[in-house]
């Protein structure tokens, strides 16, 4: 039995649990309607199968939607006890649960990511957002300093606009506190990845959600432009890059619009001498790799103590060679498609200036399907701050690793960054952790751990990756008047 | 119709509710429950000083699992006693008509209330230490945080008027924060406390993490409220009886049971809830830790 | 060498070579001895030992935990599955160590480690039964030259609690009866009272007490008793200290305490394995015992192996499962993946 090959076979997930229809409307007022405008296709990124026909919601299809949620609002949701509200948020994470295998194989399949993350993160999280949220929103008077048991305001009509990286996830972080605090939603998901949030569109008519409440409405760029721009949204929640945020808090500027953004990062992931050495080569994968990079927390700069650099980059690249790359809905699949033609090539052009300014790269070695859009989890060695790929997102699965040599140096090139979103530490000393974490200027520090996300906890970066919090008691503040404005000044 | 003639009912036995199982009391003693107008309705078990003592050691036992639990878990372990129980409305209706007189509608108005009095403290079991723990900004490079903990075994002498609303409203917030309970029920009213333990049987709570014993409080009170291995104690059973409630609060004192003294007047169950039912059988920890490299 | 940078530069040591194939245990160790002379400065005292394992990088417990689990999460399926359902059976220490085994129970137990399957004879026979001291005879007479091994428990198992010379004895007695492989168990309470030396010399000890007539050696696996040690810091030390001394296998448990085998303990000490080659050159094995009934379990354990050491410990001379129910399930799995119906425990020979 000597010099044997454990080759694992292949384990697909079925995917006879899910139904894509042909072509899809949009959800407006509790139905699927036709849009007045074009349509577009989403396809699948591991085999660029065209999956569906999808309605590109124009600026008249975007004012329907608006009012559905307006009049929903001053109607129903807005005058609703909150024990009520509540009931129906309970309901739809039961009703995520219940259906759970359906929403993990279809996010899968249109977002290219592994079927293992959407089963055992993507969809649970998103069920515990709304179980979370669900709890507040009898209990909003306790949510904020400040706010009497009649304090408590919603603000109205949110518009809200998703990436395509979390689809069903970003969708919950969205929807389940404002419908918590009384609001109502229009919502459109990104353009490469409509289907969940369309299946969950049929979820809210199945907890017979009173129409209006959520409305979805599926399009690109202009249809986002319409819905931020819109005069009847009261709140802008944009997930995003910095770019298109930076354009939102230039469109709403002088409007009463209140806005959260929550952008891009390059976070630090920092490795020093004491640290426990395999699990923060864990961490450094997960970081990086989980979700193929596409992540704005992603910890994407490794910083690592040049004492240990070579065992860690040693350890590293040992267990890239284990990552399996292939199709999404194989159980066994670690690091699935990218999630784009258009996201590729920006991963392959900054990846090839990493080369020719000098830094080194190295993949793992791992055989790539014919068809559909992949990237072989890689690293690049030799970085300095200088170079672009430790300064820009690349959103894809490709890590720099860059060395410090003191505390004060770690700290510093973590910081040397306009983005602020997260940053990972790794030590076994807890007061250096500490200490680190208070020096980080990032929305989020994990130590000894990486890319953990939790309802409870709040998410958000400082600087360029964005303002405002999601998640947690915090979260619910972007969705409540000001405790201090009881309708003085409104 | 000659089966209606024919056809007896098969009549059902109550039992405690102990451990996650159902047992007569050890004594093999009974008492009968009537309705409102005191027609016989069924026997109900009369818990002893021992039946007591065992549920204070399933309620020990389970404690460390039950705390153990993430709060997400415990509130979607509650949530769920509330589906179970809102699939069970019926019978705490009737239940309710017989044992507290109520009309259909008032019944079901207290059973609704009773699921979502129960929804409204799962939902709190993952925010409870958001909104009472808190980082504290000491004068130095240190890092101190303050989270709540539960405080142990909670003995509750839960009310003798509202026998299924006020039994939820005494039990969750006890057990929504991790500690576990044992609990005499209404003495005259005991029904649907014994029909919530099937809830609570039926549903995901672990067995101990609520123990309910029926029969007269001079067997049991007095033992719960001695034990050594009781953390906290909860007279609001014993509303309106001041004399008795100050000689269990004495005898807490012993090991400096968290006490919870009995009211005037039964309160009114109808309103909600502040927190101070979960605050009162919370610890407060906080945590010293130095920041530097 | 304990006083160097530690850890730095470990990987880019000494590459791997080639281990010794399992009927070679009679040949000398020329490793054992070179990496004995490697360690003499770290072995040298208490202190310089203690510094040593001390300066072993931490294991943060819940990462170790997460990696066990996500690594159990892996669908070994049709032709993958089979594979692995055989390779497990042929690393299956099949035991009894109980106070009522008696000559016809452990030769029962023989029958069924060389024929699993009697109805299949392409069923593959198990590694070894493993016996105590007084067992071995009987053992080693009905296992005969199937090349199924006998390994004994020795040194006072399962406790440990017993001097120095009693352990030896209770050893060289074991080889005397034909033991191929021995099992010790480290005196935890010297562990645990950081008397890292006094655990270290004793396995030296036993290691020379494996010493037969016939100038071989009896191989040697070490049992920590994880569950006793409790962090996973101080299996990873553990597993160094025994490395260091010339432990041939690095096991987990008795099966006496619990938790026994974990996938976590399992995981810290393939890592250990894994490094102690890429240092040293030497390979050394893994046997997590106890708790381990399943084929599901098994397999899980397999992928671990896979992707933690890596396929060259997928090899009954270098991981072995000590189990006793584990056997029929691995053997109920295998009938239903080649007639496609579920089986039941009245198929399968009850020993």
């Amino acid at each position: 039995m000597a010099n044997n090959v454990f080759e694992y076979a292949p384990a697909p997930e079925s995917r006879s649990i899910v139904d894509i229809k042909p072509s899809y409307g949009l959800f407006v007022g509790g139905e699927f309607v036709d849009g007045h405008g074009r349509s577009f296709k989403t396809i699948s990124p591991a085999t660029e199968e065209v999956l569906a026909e999808i309605a590109e919601a124009d600026e008249s299809d975007v004012d329907l939607a608006v009012r559905a949620a307006r009049r929903a609002h001053s109607r129903v949701w807005g005058r609703m006890p909150g024990k009520e509200r509540a009931k129906y948020l309970f309901r739809i994470a039961r009703i995520i649960q219940e259906r759970s295998r359906e929403l993990a194989v279809l996010e899968s399949i249109d977002n290219g990511k592994p079927i293992k993350e959407t089963r055992d993160v993507d969809v649970p999280i998103a069920a515990a957002h709304f179980f979370y949220y669900a709890g507040w929103a009898d209990k909003l008077e306790y949510a904020l300093p400040g706010l009497g048991p009649s304090g408590a305001r919603s603000l109205g009509v949110a518009g809200q606009v998703i990436p395509w990286n979390f689809p069903l996830l970003m969708l919950s972080w969205k929807i389940a506190p404002a419908l918590a605090c009384g609001n109502t939603v229009v919502l459109k998901p990104a353009e490469t990845t409509p289907l969940t949030a369309l299946l969950f569109a049929e979820i809210c008519q199945q907890a017979d959600l009173p129409p209006g409440v959520v409305n979805i409405v599926t399009g690109a760029g202009d249809t986002g432009r319409a819905l931020v721009s819109h005069p009847d949204v009261d709140k802008v929640a944009f997930t995003g890059s910095t770019e298109v945020g930076r354009a939102i808090a230039a469109a709403v500027a002088g409007s009463d619009k209140r806005v959260t953004l929550e952008l891009g990062g390059k976070a630090a992931n920092i490795v020093f001498d004491d640290a426990p050495i395999d699990q923060a080569v864990e961490g450094i994968v997960n970081g990086i790799f989980f979700n193929q990079g596409h992540v704005c927390c992603a910890g994407s700069r490794l910083l690592v103590q040049e004492s240990v650099a070579d065992d860690v980059l040693a350890r590293l690249k040992r267990r890239m060679r284990t990552l399996r790359v292939g199709d999404p809905l194989d159980k066994n699949t670690d690091v699935g498609a990218i999630n784009s033609a258009e996201q590729l090539a920006k991963i392959r052009e900054l990846s090839e200036i990493g080369e020719q300014e000098g830094a080194e790269r190295w993949s793992a070695p791992c055989e790539l399907p014919d068809h559909g859009f992949w990237f072989p989890p890689t690293v690049f060695t030799g970085v300095t701050q200088a170079h672009r790929i430790a300064r820009e997102e690349i959103f894809g699965p490709v890590l720099s690793v860059l060395t410090f040599r003191t505390p004060g140096e770690a700290i510093e090139k973590a910081n040397n960054t306009p983005y602020g979103l997260s940053a990972g530490v790794w030590t076994d000393k807890g007061s250096r952790i500490l200490k680190m974490a208070n020096a980080l200027r990032a929305g989020v520090v994990w130590a000894n751990t990486f890319n953990k996300f939790d309802p409870t906890s709040p998410f958000g970066g400082y600087q360029e990756s964005g303002y405002g919090r999601e998640g947690g008691r915090h979260g619910l503040a972007a969705y409540l008047q000001d405790p201090g404005a009881k309708g003085g000044d409104a | 119709m000659a089966r209606a003639e024919t056809r007896q009912s098969v009549r059902k036995t109550y039992k405690l509710f102990v451990g996650g199982e159902f047992p007569r009391s050890e004594s093999g003693h009974s008492y009968a429950v009537g309705d409102v107008r005191g027609r016989f309705v069924a026997n109900a078990a009369l818990a002893s000083r021992k039946d007591a003592r065992d549920a204070v050691g399933a309620a020990r036992k389970a404690f460390p699992g039950w705390s153990a639990r993430t709060a997400y878990n415990r509130g979607q372990v509650l949530y769920r006693v509330a589906e179970v129980m809102e699939d069970r409305r019926p019978q705490f209706v009737e239940a309710l008509r017989q044992g507290e007189g109520r009309t259909s509608a008032v019944a079901g108005r207290l059973v609704d209330d009773s699921i979502d009095r129960l929804v409204w403290y799962a939902g709190w079991a993952d925010k409870l230490a958001q909104v009472v723990g808190n980082a504290n900004p000491v004068a130095g490079p240190f890092f101190n945080l303050s989270t709540p903990e539960p405080t142990g075994v909670v003995a509750v002498l839960a009310p003798q008027g509202s026998s299924l609303l006020g039994l939820v409203s005494v039990i969750a917030p006890v057990v929504v924060s991790g500690n576990t309970a044992v609990v005499a029920a209404s003495v005259d009213r005991p029904l649907p406390a014994v029909t919530f333990a099937e809830v609570l049987a039926t549903s995901d709570v672990p067995g101990g993490v609520v123990n309910i014993l029926t029969g007269s409080l001079d067997r049991t009170a007095a033992t719960l409220a001695s034990h050594m291995d009781v953390n906290a104690l909860d007279l609001t059973g014993l509303a309106g009886d001041p004399e008795q409630a100050t000689a269990l609060e004495v005898e807490a004192s012993a090991n400096l049971k968290r006490v919870r003294r009995a009211p005037a007047v039964e309160p009114d169950w109808s309103l909600e809830p502040g927190l101070d039912r979960m605050t009162q059988v919370l610890e407060t920890k906080t945590v010293w830790h130095p920041i530097g490299v | 060498m304990y006083d160097r940078q530690l850890y730095a530069g470990w990987v880019t040591s000494t590459a791997a070579r080639t281990a010794a194939s399992r009927n070679d245990s009679a040949a000398p160790d020329a490793t054992y001895d070179a990496a004995a002379q490697e360690w003499a400065d770290v072995t040298a005292s208490e202190s310089s030992l203690r510094r040593f394992l001390h300066g072993l990088p931490g294991v943060d417990q819940v990462g170790a935990e997460q990696r066990a689990a996500s690594l159990g999460t892996r669908s070994i399926k049709t032709t993958a599955k089979a594979f692995a359902i055989d390779l497990a059976i042929t690393m299956v220490d099949l035991t009894t160590l109980e106070g009522q085994d008696t000559p016809g129970k452990v030769r029962a137990l023989s029958a069924k480690a060389m024929r699993p399957d009697p109805g299949d004879p392409g069923c593959p026979s198990v590694a070894a039964v493993c016996v105590y001291p007084d067992m071995v005879a009987t053992a080693k007479q009905a296992l005969g030259s199937s090349g199924v091994h006998v390994a004994s428990v020795a040194t006072a198992f399962p406790s440990g609690r017993a001097a120095l010379d009693v352990k030896l004895a209770d050893t060289r007695d074991a080889v005397h009866a034909g033991a191929d492989e021995i099992d010790m168990v480290i005196d935890r309470g010297a562990f645990l009272a950081g008397h890292h030396l006094q655990v270290f010399e004793e396995i030296v000890a036993v290691r020379a007490a494996c010493a037969r007539a016939d100038g071989g050696s009896a191989h040697l696996k070490v049992i920590f008793e994880t569950g006793e040690l409790q962090t996973y810091d101080n299996v990873r030390r553990a597993s160094w200290l025994a490395m260091m001394a010339g432990a041939h296998f690095i096991k987990t448990s008795t099966g006496k305490v619990q938790p026994a085998a974990t996938p976590p303990v399992t995981l810290v000490m393939l890592e250990a394995v894994r490094d102690f080659r890429e240092q040293t050159g030497r390979m050394v094995g893994v046997k997590p015992a106890g708790g381990i009934r399943t084929s599901k379990d098994a397999i899980k354990y397999l992928v671990m192996v896979n992707e933690v050491a890596g396929p060259a410990w997928l090899d009954p001379d270098w991981f072995r499962f000590g189990a006793s129910t584990l056997l029929n399930d691995l053997l109920m799995q295998r009938t239903r993946l080649a007639t496609g119906r579920y089986s039941g425990p009245d198929y399968f020979t009850l020993d």
